[in-house]
């Protein structure tokens, strides 16, 4: 690991402004960045510490949900309104890592994680992603676990975050502070970047600019939610495939459908072809099969990896057969 | 246990072979951090198991390596170096982390508690004992991280259920794989163990 400096700026605008130089990088929880520095995958040479900046509230108020960038996934998931009125948010983090990386890892930074595609991390490996230009040796290579859909002749690294794709299915908003010290939303939706040709460019988030919250303003659909998770053990792994599914059923009809899926995309993966297959149907087994047949549309597999297409139509079966029973 | 009072000008001097070794000084109070030299050495005063550590370190130092490395706590084990093990598991303000992800140097004035600082005198805290009494381990490399977090699991209230306990202890993993004997001490410990335990 090389050396580096650390500040901890205790205002916003401060921590923004001093963001932007491109020798600088965020630390929040730390348990990315920690490995991304041990294995030399980033080397900045100077860290800016978001602890001080009073960013971990978690605040619910006429049906909108706040979420500071700072809150821990622990705090998150434990939260009684968040457990209550979205489900599938609290179960995307429990299902996340560890207990101890729980009590570190925050908002901001899970959304943020780098690809654990294992070429990626290995610096004695070109990769586009972590040196543009160099190549991809995951396409020819292990691609067990990359993404199978959203993918480019120049990278199939899977996003690998549980929490965004429940944020993704449930219409989160980010809001930003840029270094200028203005505040800005912005969809999750359009957050996120398709690799394209600039696998290094991951989202939108411009230098210098800081999450400072994760928005849920619509409390209806979230109700009835929830996020399964398939992995290679039953615990702290991460997902081979996961759904995160929600449900709004009114007079025995689907009238509002939500699908993401996780494990398979470049980026959180949201189905709107699913979704709109669901809408205005009577659950059944039936009708979450038929509906997500649709899943495989446009997947580009390798032969290690597609096993994701049939494996993601099953996992949000049995979803959404979880949340309709 | 007597450590050497090393100043900043041998650090200086030798920070090309101590490169990522911190030193260490006892200190009663706790000076304002002072960043110093080229390589931005910081002095940091951090309280583990209710003691005050004064370290001059690099701020690219973990947790785990001043806690073995520099004030010799060494029961705080490394596995992985990566969060993945939790062999590394201590207590940070009450909530149990994996100090291999953990900067020292954010850590002043947060409070440490490692496997050392768990017993009462010579009266083993009550997880200890109980996974002495179930053989809670074989060759002893995850214990200690296994202990800091049933410690922590008890008081979390994750302990209701084998299940449970299951779950809430997959952040540590055991090579010799003794997990029924974890499993069965945590589940002995939880009903032991009192509030703040
Ligand atoms: C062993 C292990 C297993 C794991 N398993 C899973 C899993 O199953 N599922 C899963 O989802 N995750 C998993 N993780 C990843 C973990 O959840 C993430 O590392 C964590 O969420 C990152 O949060 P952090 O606060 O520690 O981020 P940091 O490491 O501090 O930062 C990560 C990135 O986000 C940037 N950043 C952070 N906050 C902000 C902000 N507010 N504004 C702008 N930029 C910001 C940083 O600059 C950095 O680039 C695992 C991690 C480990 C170590
Ligand atoms: S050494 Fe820290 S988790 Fe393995
Ligand atoms: S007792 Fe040997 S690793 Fe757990």
């Amino acid at each position: 690991m090389q050396n580096f400096s650390i500040t901890s700026p205790s205002n916003l605008p401060a921590a923004a402004a001093a963001g932007q130089n491109s020798d600088t990088a965020f630390i929040a929880g730390g348990t990315d960045m920690m490995q991304l520095l041990k294995n030399n995958v980033i080397t900045p040479s100077k860290l800016i510490d978001l602890e001080k900046l009073s960013l971990s509230e978690i605040k619910s108020e006429n049906g909108v949900l706040r979420l500071g960038a700072m809150a821990t996934m622990a705090d998150v998931a434990a939260h009684p309104v968040v457990r209550q009125n979205w489900p599938a948010i609290s179960r995307a983090l429990l299902l996340s890592a560890s207990p101890q990386v729980r009590n570190m890892g925050t908002m901001g930074g899970n959304l943020l994680q780098r690809t654990r595609c294992l070429y990626f991390r290995d610096t004695g490996f070109a990769c586009n992603k972590r040196a543009p230009g160099s190549g991809c040796p995951a396409i020819p290579g292990d691609s067990r676990d990359l993404a199978i859909l959203g993918t480019s002749p120049h990278c199939i690294a899977t996003h690998p975050s549980d929490l965004p794709v429940a944020l993704m299915a449930l219409d989160a908003e980010l809001e930003l502070l840029t270094p200028e010290g203005t505040t800005r939303r912005m969809s999750l939706s359009k957050f996120y970047r398709l690799p394209g040709t600039t696998p290094h460019i991951e989202s939108n988030l411009e230098a210098g600019q800081i999450i400072t919250a994760v928005i849920l303003a619509d409390q209806a659909i979230g109700r009835l939610s929830t996020y399964l998770k398939v992995r290679d053990r039953t615990s702290f792994a991460f997902a081979l495939v996961s759904a995160a599914v929600a449900l709004d059923i009114e007079d025995g009809l689907i009238k509002n459908a939500r699908v993401a899926l996780g494990g398979v995309g470049t980026m959180p993966w949201r189905v709107h072809q699913v979704e709109l297959a669901l809408c205005g149907q009577k659950p059944s087994d039936r009708v979450f099969e038929l509906a997500t047949l649709r899943i495989g549309e446009g997947a580009q597999t390798t032969e290690m990896n597609a096993f994701k297409v049939k494996l993601a139509q099953r996992t949000v079966v049995r979803a959404l057969q979880a949340i309709s029973a | 246990m007597s450590l050497p009072d090393t100043t900043r000008r041998t650090i200086l001097g030798t920070v090309a072979t101590l490169a990522a070794l911190p030193t260490v000084s006892r200190a009663d109070i706790s000076e304002p951090d002072a960043v110093s030299g080229g390589l931005g050495l910081q002095n940091v005063t951090l309280q583990v198991n209710g003691q005050q550590f004064r370290v001059t370190l690099e701020p690219r130092v973990s947790l785990l390596d001043v806690l073995r490395e520099t004030i010799g706590l060494t029961g705080t084990k490394k596995g992985c170096d990566h969060g993945a093990c939790g062999a590394c598991t201590v207590h940070v303000d009450g909530r149990r982390i994996v100090s291999c992800l953990t900067l020292a140097a954010r850590c002043k004035s947060k409070k440490i508690v490692t496997i050392e600082g768990l017993s009462n005198g010579g009266d083993l805290h009550p997880v200890q004992a109980a996974f002495l009494h179930h053989d809670g381990f074989q060759c002893g490399y995850c214990t200690p991280g296994q202990i800091m977090s049933a410690v922590a699991l008890i008081q979390e209230g994750h302990a209701s259920s084998a299940d449970e306990i299951r779950e809430w202890m997959s952040g540590n993993i055991c090579r010799c794989g003794a997990y029924p004997n974890i499993v069965a001490a945590v589940q002995d410990a939880s009903g032991n163990v009192t509030e703040g335990g």
